[in-house]
C-alpha cells in the first residue's frame, strides 16, 4: 500500500486521533514507525517524527498519519531525568497515543529507544531494546557508530519517566516508581527454557498470583533495521529469515512484497503459485513446531516428538527445491531464487496425504486431552476488544473471534482465488488459541491441495536491473506471518538503499499483551499462555 | 604410559578433521609423563565423561532449532550420550552456544560460564557465534563468543545441519577423551582465558570501587541514621547499668 499522509497540527494531535478512533473507526494500531526525516522532504522540513498505520476493523481500511516532533532544550530545572547527559541536549517529544491505543504502550517505547523521541503522558518511557547505560538513540542519522561494550551488569532504574509540559511549557519529568515497597519480583529469563528464546519476564507476585509482568526485550536485539540502511536491496533480504526463523519464507514475503510494490514489478502466474504453496508449507512447518512446543511446555514429552517428527517431512519437501533446511533464502525481487524441483508436487501431494490424518494425532495425544483442557481452559484470557486494542493479531486474536487474517482481509497472490476459511473461536482463552492453530494447519493443506495440480507454466524469476532503485515514496506491505500479522514499511529517497525500512514484528504486541492478561492468574499460568501465545523471540528484537 | 588416540565408532581417526590441534594437545600432556595407574583411571573416567555430555540448553535464536531437532526423533542425538539438557548452569557439562550473541546478552552468557562447574566445555555454534555472521555489521552484536568465553569446538553454518552438529558434539568428545582428570589440569585454562574468568560482578564492583584485590575498601558515605543507631545501641546498655547502680 502507498502510504499517504494525514498530518494534524501538534496541539490537535490527540483529539485528532482519538477522533480517528472514535468517528472512522481506526481501532487498530498496526505500528509506530519512529523516522529521522531528511530536511528535503516532501514538505521541506525534517527531523524526527513517527509515522502511525492505522486499521479500520470494520472494513479493513488502512490510513498513515505523520506527526513531527517539536524540540526542546532540556535544562537544569527538569526533574529526575535520570540521564545526566541529558542536561543542555535538545529533547524531541510527542504528545502519546498510549491511551488511545494500548499498544502503544511497546511501540513508542521502541520509538524512543532508538530516537530520543519522549512521548509526553506516557507513564514509562525507559529503554526497551538497549541497555540503560547505552549512549546517544542508534537509529539517528547523526549518530555515531561504536560497538564497544561491557560485560558489567546493568543497572536498571526501578522507576519509568513520564514526562509532561508544565504551565509555561517548559518538558519536565516525574518517576513513576514499578514496584511497591514490598514487592515480590520474580525474574523470568533471559536465559528460560520456557520462554522460547532471551525473552525476560520481570514479573510482580503476590504469593503465587501475578500482578503483574514487565517485559525486558533486546536480548537479541541484531539492529538489522539499522543494518538495512547501509545495504542495497537485494542484500537486504539475507536478513528476514533470521527473524522468526519458523516463518522464514512469510518474512521475506513481506520485504520482497514491499520492495516489488514499489518499483512495480508485475510476477507471473507461476511465481505467485509457488509463493503461496511455499508460505502454507512454512505456516504448516512452524504451526508443528508450535504445537510441539505447547506440549513440551507443559510436560508432555510424547506430545512434542510427534510434532517435530512431522515437521521433519515437511522441511524436506521445502529443502528439496531451495536447498535449506530452516533458512531457505527462496524468494528474491522479482521472483524466486530457482524454479521448483521436478519431483516437488508428487512431494507435496504425499505429504497432504500423510498429514491430514496425522493432525489428528496430536489431538489425541495431547489436544483432547483432560489435563490440557483443563491447563489451557481460561489461561491468559482476553476479550476480543482488549485484543484490537493491544493488537494481538494472528491465531491468538482469532481465538478471541478478532477476524484479522491479512489473507482474507488484504489478499495477496492467490489467496482471494483458492476457498478457505479463516478460523476464529471464541474461547478467548490458550486452548482456543491451540485450536486455532490446528485449524489453520487443516486450511494450510487445502490451500495447498487446491494449488497444487495448477500450478501454470512460465517464468519463475522476472529479469530486474543489475542496481535495483525504489522511486520515492512510502509503502507498506502485510502478509499473515506465522503468528500474526507481518509488514513492512519502506521509505524510500530514490538510492539503492532504503532510508527507514521498518517491520512490524508479530511477538511485540504480544509480549505487550501478557501484562494485561496474565493479571489475577498463577505464575504457572504464565508459562501456559507464553506457550500458547507462539512468540519467537528473535522476530520481537529484530 | 600415553595418552592414547581418541576412538570414535565408526569413524575412522583419519577421517576426522583437525586431527592436528588434538595431537598438539597430546604431545603437551605427554610432557610430564603420565603414571600408569592415573592413567588407567583416567581412561575409565574419560569414558564415561565423554559418553554423557551433558549440554545446557543455551539456544538464542535460528541454531537453537536445528539443535531441538538434533534431539528428536529422526537425528536423535540419544545415541551418543547427548540426550540431556540442564537447564541449570551448575548441572550442565557444555554450553552450546546456539545462536547470536548481543551486546545486552553477553554478561549473562558469562555469568552462566562462570557458574558452571569445572571440567566445562563451549561450544559455538553458526556463523553468530563463530565471527557475528550475517549480523558482523551491527552495532549490538558480538563479533564471535571467543571475545567472552574460551571455545572448544566451533561448528560453522547458518544454521549448521544438524549432522554437523552432531559432528561438532563428537569432535568435543574427542576432546575429552584425551584428557588427564586425574594430576593434571582438566582444562587447561590459558593466561588469556583466566583473564577473561573474572565474573561480572567483580566487573561492576572493580568499575564502582578500583580493583578490590589490591585496594582496601573505605566506607566514606554511611548514613547518618545509621551512625547514630549504632551509637544510641552503644550508649544503652551504660544507661541501663548507671540504673542498676542507682
Amino acid at each position: 500500500m502507498k502510504l499517504d499522509f494525514l498530518e494534524f497540527e501538534f496541539d490537535k494531535f490527540q483529539q485528532g486521533m482519538q477522533e480517528l478512533k472514535d468517528k472512522n473507526h481506526y481501532d487498530y494500531l498496526v505500528t509506530i514507525v519512529g523516522e529521522d526525516f531528511p530536511d528535503e522532504g516532501l514538505d521541506g522540513k525534517g527531523g524526527l517524527g513517527c509515522v502511525y498505520i492505522l486499521e479500520n476493523t470494520e472494513n479493513h481500511k488502512r490510513c498513515a498519519v505523520k506527526m513531527m516532533a517539536r524540540t526542546q532544550v532540556s535544562d537544569n530545572g527538569m526533574q529526575g531525568s535520570g540521564v545526566s547527559d541529558m542536561e543542555g541536549q535538545q529533547l524531541a517529544y510527542l504528545p502519546t497515543v498510549s491511551n488511545i491505543w494500548r499498544v502503544a504502550d511497546l511501540l513508542e517505547r521502541e520509538v524512543y529507544d532508538f530516537y530520543g523521541i519522549v512521548f509526553l503522558g506516557h507513564p514509562d518511557m525507559r529503554r526497551l531494546f538497549l541497555r540503560n547505560d547505552f549512549k546517544g538513540y542508534p537509529f539517528r542519522k547523526d549518530w555515531q557508530f561504536t560497538d564497544k561494550y561491557t560485560l558489567e551488569d546493568d543497572r536498571e532504574p526501578d522507576y519509568g519517566l513520564e514526562y509532561y509540559l508544565d504551565k509555561d511549557g517548559y518538558l519536565q519529568s516525574k518517576q513513576n516508581p514499578l514496584f511497591g515497597a514490598d514487592d515480590y519480583v520474580i525474574n523470568i529469563g533471559p536465559q528460560h527454557p520456557a520462554t522460547h528464546g532471551v525473552l525476560r519476564l520481570q514479573t510482580v507476585l503476590d504469593g503465587e498470583t501475578v500482578k503483574r509482568v514487565y517485559p525486558h526485550l533486546g536480548y537479541i536485539h541484531r539492529a538489522i533495521e539499522k543494518m538495512w540502511e547501509s545495504m542495497t536491496y537485494p542484500q537486504t533480504l539475507a536478513l528476514t529469515d533470521r527473524l522468526n526463523y519458523l516463518g522464514a519464507m512469510q518474512h521475506r514475503h513481506a520485504l520482497v512484497g514491499v520492495i516489488e510494490e514499489a518499483t512495480g514489478v508485475e510476477l507471473t502466474e507461476r511465481i505467485k503459485y509457488i509463493r503461496t504453496i511455499m508460505d502454507e508449507l512454512q505456516r504448516l512447518d512452524s504451526h508443528l513446531l508450535y504445537t510441539s512446543c505447547v506440549a513440551q511446555d507443559l510436560g508432555a514429552l510424547t506430545g512434542m516428538l510427534y510434532g517435530m517428527r512431522d515437521r521433519e517431512h515437511v522441511l524436506n519437501v521445502m529443502e528439496e527445491t531451495t536447498g535449506g533446511r530452516l533458512i531457505q533464502n527462496y524468494y528474491r525481487i522479482g521472483g524466486l531464487q530457482a524454479d521448483i524441483d521436478p519431483n516437488f508436487v508428487k512431494n507435496v501431494k504425499d505429504l497432504v496425504k500423510y498429514l491430514r490424518p496425522t493432525i489428528q494425532e496430536y489431538m489425541d495425544v495431547f489436544g483432547d486431552n483432560v489435563i490440557t483442557h483443563n491447563r489451557l481452559e481460561k489461561c491468559g484470557t482476553m476479550s476480543l476488544e482488549d485484543c484490537i486494542n493491544y493488537a494481538v493479531t494472528g491465531p491468538a486474536g482469532r481465538a478471541s473471534g478478532w477476524k484479522n487474517d491479512v489473507r482474507k482481509n488484504h489478499p495477496y497472490d492467490m489467496y482471494d482465488k483458492v476457498e478457505w476459511e479463516q478460523c476464529t473461536l471464541s474461547g478467548c482463552d490458550s486452548m482456543d488459541r491451540y485450536l486455532v492453530h490446528i485449524n489453520e494447519m487443516y486450511q494450510s493443506l487445502n490451500i495447498i491441495e487446491q494449488l497444487i495440480d495448477n500450478i501454470p507454466e512460465g517464468d519463475f524469476y522476472v529479469k530486474q536491473k543489475p542496481i535495483i532503485k525504489c522511486p520515492e515514496g512510502q509503502w507498506y506491505y502485510s502478509v499473515e506471518g506465522v503468528a500474526g500479522e507481518f509488514g513492512v514499511y519502506l521509505d524510500s529517497r530514490g538510492d539503492k538503499s532504503p532510508y527507514r525500512m521498518k517491520m512490524r514484528p508479530m511477538g511485540l504486541s504480544l509480549v505487550g499483551a501478557f501484562d494485561p492478561m496474565l493479571r489475577g492468574q498463577k505464575i504457572a499460568d504464565l508459562i501456559a499462555t507464553c506457550a500458547a501465545i507462539d512468540v519467537v523471540i528473535p522476530d520481537i528484537d529484530r | 604410559m600415553e595418552v592414547k588416540r581418541p576412538h570414535i565408532k565408526s569413524i575412522p581417526y583419519e577421517e576426522w578433521n583437525d586431527n592436528d590441534s588434538l595431537e598438539r594437545i597430546v604431545d603437551e600432556l605427554h610432557e610430564g609423563g603420565v603414571n600408569v595407574v592415573t592413567g588407567s583411571l583416567d581412561q575409565l573416567i574419560n569414558w564415561g565423561r565423554s559418553n554423557s555430555l551433558w549440554s545446557l540448553t543455551f539456544a538464542t535464536s535460528c541454531c537453537g532449532i536445528e539443535f531441538m531437532a538434533c534431539g528428536c526423533a529422526r537425528y536423535d542425538f540419544a545415541r551418543f550420550g547427548f540426550e540431556v539438557t540442564r537447564n541449570s548452569p551448575r548441572q550442565a557439562d557444555l554450553i552450546m552456544c546456539a545462536g547470536t550473541i548481543t551486546h545486552k546478552m553477553a554478561p549473562a552468557l558469562k555469568r552462566l560460564y562462570d557458574e558452571m562447574a569445572e571440567p566445562k566445555y563451549v561450544i559455538a555454534v553458526g556463523g553468530c557465534a563463530i565471527s557475528g555472521g550475517p549480523f558482523k555489521s551491527s552495532y549490538h552484536v558480538v563479533k564471535g563468543i571467543e571475545e567472552i568465553v574460551p571455545v572448544d569446538v566451533f561448528i560453522p553454518g547458518c544454521p549448521p545441519r544438524p549432522e554437523a552438529i552432531m559432528y561438532g558434539m563428537m569432535q568435543l568428545q574427542r576432546k575429552v577423551k584425551i584428557e588427564k582428570f586425574f594430576g593434571g589440569a582438566n582444562h587447561k585454562q590459558t593466561k588469556e582465558e583466566a583473564e577473561l574468568g573474572v565474573s561480572n560482578e567483580e566487573l561492576t564492583f572493580r568499575n564502582k570501587l578500583g580493583d578490590h584485590r589490591r585496594e582496601t575498601i573505605v566506607v566514606t558515605d554511611v548514613p547518618k541514621d545509621f551512625t547514630e543507631e549504632l551509637k544510641a545501641n552503644s550508649q544503652q546498655p551504660t544507661a541501663n547499668k548507671e540504673e542498676q547502680k542507682a
